[in-house]
């Protein structure tokens, strides 16, 4: 079988539309309610579903989603109970890409071996470990490929071309192109650096890009996919989240998902 | 390569210390941290560098500190003869300092504007305010809201010296939130601004960096030990936090495999509960901050909370290179609890005249231990790396007094 994320990206290439990735905090407010929020984003035209490992440390986060990660570990939120989730959502559906994102330390501590095989079991396709550069990942990448895990490396504005190329080098998936310079949740993004940015990536690399951090909004999410394959809403969807605490179909964050979603252009 | 010399060959161009140590960071950091490091290299041999270095440390920090004949604990133990590396007595108050001139005069040299970086106790706060005060560049110190409250003469400070101190109120709002924060800053001001980390933690080259700026310490007692007594210590203790003091004055006697090396970590309760700081005693290999050590966390891998009487030992981590040194066996790392270490305080202020800092304080307990199991031809070097006037308020209130 291919892995969810080439295929996503091929059936949306086909059908000429742009994809949007969604981002929660497993465990916030509860594991179940997660379930919930996963089954509504699907529904709501979401393509591929980022889930966020709880950290106690995240240092690449924001207040939105160090809170939420917070919330989510007073739950009792772990990596089995993260992929145990992972399992049950698969139950019902096959399709929908998984990525895995957060920070090394729990995977280091589950055991990349074991975490990896986990992983490939529950249904996960990919995994985002923010703290863990091309120089340090070759354990993991190795294992995770030879899993069928997409390791998904990120580019940022400080990135220069002799970086560029350690990056892409053994890059699979897709790549991540960080906005800002910055935590997640922060600043404005400007259009003209992204078109800039996007098109300096597009003459290194045939990987699809993502664009994530900085993005809140339908308008953001818009511009992101005149250029990138791909738009990335995080904090502004797990704000929303803290806010509504009710998930049922139709109701308000299925509405603001719905409009994020290229499908669904009014 | 012969085993004794592979010492003085850690780290590699990565920053590995065998296993551990490393670059674990966010990718927009990457291309600062391979910079800073490319600037480190170059500067470490430049000779302008190292003249500006021995300047300020000889006429602004004091050094050489002495290394002075502690005769009434020696007595008193019946034991080894014990030396205290002074180190106390550098401007500022501990060995802190060393490593914040070093770190702000390369800032300098890089062009960067803007001085940020994280404290516990307040010890490396006030060493890196003191320095940005006297280079001439504004600073700012992330320091955790329960810090704050316990050490706030530190934060006084601080300020008197034109730091501006930013509160820290998430996680446990200590020393680890405080870097947290400090490294979210960084991520966001990658243009201007340099971390000056306070310990040989963080991502390489760090713990390399570091450790060459307070390796001085070594380097003193070499020379003042064989000059007071011609021949090498039998044995060296120091305690350990991050581990900056420590190796620095270990460094040097890495290779003179003669010499016990003793790291003493804050067993705080008893490191059988929850309630202590010891990594290496009490934790498990991970990856925080940058890089790869030991760390007190859970089964799932979320970093617990350190706990310790001196507020400058509670750290949930240590520097990959203690870690690497450990696992070859060339250092020993024991743990003292909180009131070994608030024994020790009080003797060493009855005894010697001495107001320790409680980290010494939990050297100087194990010194306690291992001079009357040692020959009295035998030595100990210990280094009394920062003075108690910080701690006295707070060793008031565990001896139940009101001042």
């Amino acid at each position: 079988m291919t892995n969810r994320i080439d295929n996503t990206f091929s059936v949306l290439k086909e059908k000429n539309r742009k994809a949007l990735i969604t981002f929660v905090t497993v465990g916030d407010p509860s594991i179940e309610d997660t379930h919930k929020i996963m089954n509504l984003l699907v529904d709501a035209g979401v393509d591929i579903i980022e889930l966020g490992i709880p950290f106690s440390d995240p240092i690449a986060d924001g207040t939105t989603i160090q809170s939420a990660s917070q919330r989510a570990l007073a739950n009792g939120t772990t990596l089995k109970s993260i992929l145990s989730l992972v399992t049950r959502f698969r139950k019902n559906n096959k399709h929908t890409p998984i990525v895995l994102m957060g920070y090394y330390n729990p995977v280091f501590r589950h055991g990349i071996e074991s975490f990896c095989s986990d992983a490939t079991n529950a249904g996960v396709d990919g995994l985002i470990i923010v703290d863990l550069p091309p120089e340090e990942d070759s354990l993991l990448r190795t294992i995770a490929n030879k899993d069928d895990l997409h390791l998904v490396r990120l580019v940022t504005p400080t990135t220069d071309e002799e970086r560029l190329s350690i990056i892409l080098d053994g890059a699979t998936g897709f790549l991540y192109y960080v906005s800002i310079n910055g935590i997640t949740g922060m600043q404005v993004i400007d259009e003209k650096t992204i078109e800039e940015r996007i098109n300096f990536l597009r003459q290194k690399t045939d990987l699809p890009i993502a664009v994530g951090f900085g993005i809140k909004s339908s308008e953001d999410v818009r511009m992101i996919q005149k250029y990138a394959d791909a738009a990335v809403v995080g904090s502004a969807l797990v704000k929303k989240i803290e806010e509504i605490g009710e998930f049922h179909k139709e109701g308000e964050l299925f509405n603001f998902v719905r409009d994020l979603s290229e499908t669904h252009v009014p | 390569m012969t085993i004794s010399d592979t010492y003085h060959h850690q780290p590699d161009e990565n920053g590995h210390f065998g296993e551990f140590g490393g670059r674990y960071i966010p990718e927009t950091l990457m291309p600062l941290v391979l910079d800073l490091n490319k600037h480190y290299r170059k500067l470490k041999d430049d000779k302008e560098f190292n003249r500006l270095i021995s300047y300020y440390s000889q006429h602004y920090i004091g050094r050489p500190s002495p290394l002075y004949f502690a005769e009434r604990l020696t007595n008193h133990f019946d034991g080894a003869k014990l030396y205290f590396k002074r180190d106390e007595l550098n401007h500022t108050g501990a060995h802190k300092i060393n490593n914040a001139l070093g770190q702000v005069l390369l800032a300098k040299h890089m062009g960067k504007t803007r001085i940020i970086a994280e404290t516990g106790a307040g010890q490396h706060g006030v060493a890196t305010a003191t320095i940005c005060a006297l280079l001439d560049l504004p600073c700012f110190i992330y320091m955790g809201e329960s810090d704050m409250e316990r050490q706030s003469p530190n934060v006084f400070r601080m300020k008197l010296l034109g730091a501006e101190v930013i509160p820290v109120s998430h996680g446990s709002k200590t020393l680890k939130d405080a870097m947290n924060e400090a490294m979210r800053d960084w991520v966001t001001n990658v243009e201007n601004t340099y971390y000056v980390i306070g310990t040989v933690a963080g991502p390489h080259p760090f713990p390399e960096m570091v450790r060459d700026f307070q390796k001085i310490i070594g380097i003193e007692v070499k020379e003042q030990i064989l000059a007071a007594e011609n021949k090498l210590p039998d044995a060296m203790v120091a305690a350990i936090g991050g581990g900056s003091n420590a190796i620095g004055l270990f460094y040097d006697f890495l290779n003179d495999t003669s010499v016990k090396l003793y790291g003493v970590e804050a067993g705080g309760k008893g490191i059988n509960t929850d309630e202590h700081a010891a990594s290496l005693s009490g934790g498990e290999p991970g990856v925080l901050h940058g890089s790869h050590s030991y760390l007190l966390q859970d089964d799932d891998g979320q970093i617990a909370d350190a706990y310790s009487i001196s507020a400058g030992l509670d750290y949930p981590g240590i520097g990959p290179e203690h870690a690497y040194l450990q696992s070859i066996g060339r250092v020993n790392y024991v743990a003292i609890s909180d009131e070994e270490a608030l024994s020790a305080f009080q003797l060493c202020c009855r005894l010697e005249g001495i107001i320790p800092a409680l980290e010494p304080s939990h050297a100087l307990a194990y010194v306690s231990q291992l001079a009357p199991s040692m020959k009295q031809d035998e030595i100990i070097v210990m280094n009394m790396c920062g003075r108690g006037d910080k701690d006295i308020f707070n060793v008031a209130k565990h001896l139940g007094f009101e001042i």
